[in-house]
């Protein structure tokens, strides 16, 4: 058995060091591109770190999102500070093409003081490090004594859309935000329909309902395994996101109360059910021991649909379309 | 050899071989040829979860696998469509 | 070890040397198109014999085919990601190597 310990030894030494060599480089980069590069191959590893860590569910998440949409999230902002600069729209320089001038003094202060804040940081993080106690089980007991009355059998999802599915709920509102916030600085660029290149066209036909089956897969397996809202729907996100690329856009009409339905009605229902749960239980979110299966797998359904449009339209918004950026003009 | 140690042995290796094809993402140089490694990557972990879960025995690893493999294709396409234009100069083809 | 192991063996090691040789290629071809057909041979073969030796292995039918199909995807997906990279990078007019 000397063997296989000293592989998985081996195997971690040198994913431990690849993910801090990749991610020093992704930092260091002055190309932007090699960067998102870099991080794309970070987020890989780091899927396999979670894997080697026994979070099978954090890496399915990282899967989902960390590897694969926000990939493609940043080359779509990429693309588009480009065409901006290309455009001379704004002074933003994505390759400082000369060596940047001297610091001015306040520049030179932030950056003393971002220095002395990322130390104390650090020293906070490794003292929290150090004083763990060698073993411990944190609260997985109390986890597995209560799993029985979660309504799943999953004890991710029994913590996230049940113990303390606030946290969920609070995410949920998070992701709102952001569409709110992408929205508010620039709205939604004028993207015309595009007529995609064949194979592309047969990709996208192909891979999208495949796509969707494996988004439904995932929703429902969260129940019993690692899956479950968050990477159910970053995979159907990641479907909108393949047919935005494609040439696909949505309809006018879509685009008015469907979408805000869809990206309200995760954070929605779990506000309603909370406010239910308050008046009928006397506590936010505490659900009927009966009904808490059924519960979490509606909650979880609504919430992968807003998701999945917020992560879709979040692509829409940062990505522009190639010289057909005319102006800005408020599709509101 | 037990399978075991077969399996690690051959995810060790194939770890062993993505870092070597790091060198091509930091040379470039184009950024095609960076984004074809990252695509390596990415072949390369679903081979690496898809041995982990058998030497593991955790099923849950083979979901990882495949959503590696789908959205590996969207963040490729991702590229060809929106960074790589036919139509611009990309500034990163210099050199 | 029985029969069935050293086949799966067998497998994964010939895989191995796949994905060996996609990594050479990519380091070593001197243009992007060399390259693009370094990569595919790891995507498809290396990652198809990998998977071979893991279905010889699989618990259950449905583990096999669940195994399949990860393998189909990245076939298909690697193929039309390769197409449209090769084109563009043709229509880009980056010139193909010749020696």
């Amino acid at each position: 058995m000397d063997g296989i310990i000293f592989l998985q030894w081996a195997f971690d030494a040198v994913l431990g060091l690849g993910l801090l060599w990749l991610a020093w480089r992704a930092l260091n980069s002055s190309d932007l591109f090699k960067a998102i590069v870099l991080f794309i191959a970070f987020g890989l590893l780091m899927a396999l770190a979670w894997v080697r860590l026994n979070a099978s569910d954090v890496a399915l998440a990282e899967a989902a999102i960390g590897a694969g949409l926000t990939g493609a999230l940043l080359l779509a902002a990429l693309a588009r500070l480009e065409t901006m600069t290309d455009q001379n729209v704004s002074g933003v320089s994505a390759h400082p093409a000369h060596p940047p001038s001297p610091t001015p003094a306040g520049s030179r202060f932030s950056r003393g003081l971002l220095i002395l804040l990322l130390s104390a940081s650090t020293a906070g993080m490794g003292y929290a490090v150090w004083s763990l106690p060698s073993y411990s089980t944190g609260l997985s007991m109390d986890v597995a004594a209560h799993l029985d009355s979660s309504g799943v059998s999953n004890p991710v999802t029994a913590v996230l859309l049940n113990f303390r599915s606030y946290d969920t709920l609070l995410e949920m509102i998070v992701l709102l935000l952001a569409v709110l916030g992408v929205w508010s600085l620039d709205g939604l660029p004028p993207q015309p329909e595009k007529p995609p290149a064949t194979v592309l066209e047969t990709l996208s036909r192909f891979l999208t309902p495949v796509f969707i089956l494996v988004a439904a897969y995932l929703l429902w397996v969260g129940a019993d395994a690692p899956g479950g809202a968050f990477q159910a729907g970053s995979v159907l996100g990641a479907t909108g996101v393949l047919l935005l690329l494609s040439g696909w856009r949505p309809r006018a009409r879509l685009m008015q109360w469907p979408l805000r339905l869809a990206l309200t009605t995760g954070a929605g229902a779990f506000i309603l059910l909370g406010l239910l749960t308050l008046l009928l239980e006397k506590q936010l979110l505490a659900y009927p021991v009966a009904q808490a299966g059924r519960m979490i797998l509606l909650l979880e359904s609504l919430a992968t649909v807003s998701i999945a449009a917020t992560l879709a339209i979040l692509f829409l918004s940062v990505s522009s379309g190639h010289k057909m950026k005319t102006g800005k003009e408020e599709k509101e | 050899m037990p399978m075991q140690t077969l399996y690690f042995a051959l995810a060790l290796f194939l770890l062993l071989n993505l870092c070597a094809g790091m060198w091509r993402v930091l040379r470039g140089p184009s950024t095609a040829d960076r984004m074809l490694a990252a695509q390596l990557f990415g072949t390369t972990i679903v081979a690496i979860l898809l041995l982990l879960a058998q030497a593991s025995g955790s099923p849950a690893l083979r979901d990882v696998a495949l959503v590696f493999a789908l959205l590996a294709a969207v963040t490729a396409v991702a590229f060809v469509q929106r960074v790589w234009p036919e139509d611009r100069e990309s500034e990163h083809d210099r050199d | 070890m029985t029969a069935t192991d050293y086949a799966a063996a067998c497998l994964f090691i010939l895989g191995g040397i796949f994905f060996f040789a996609g990594t050479a290629g990519l380091l070593r071809f001197p243009d992007v198109y060399t390259r693009l057909h370094a990569l595919t041979k790891a995507d498809n073969v290396g990652l198809g014999l990998i998977v071979a030796g893991l279905v010889l292995q699989a618990e259950s039918w449905l583990v096999a085919g669940k195994l399949l199909l990860i393998w189909l995807l990245v076939l298909f997906a690697g193929a039309c990601v390769a197409h449209l990279v090769a084109r563009r990078a043709l229509r880009k007019g980056i010139r193909i190597w010749t020696e």
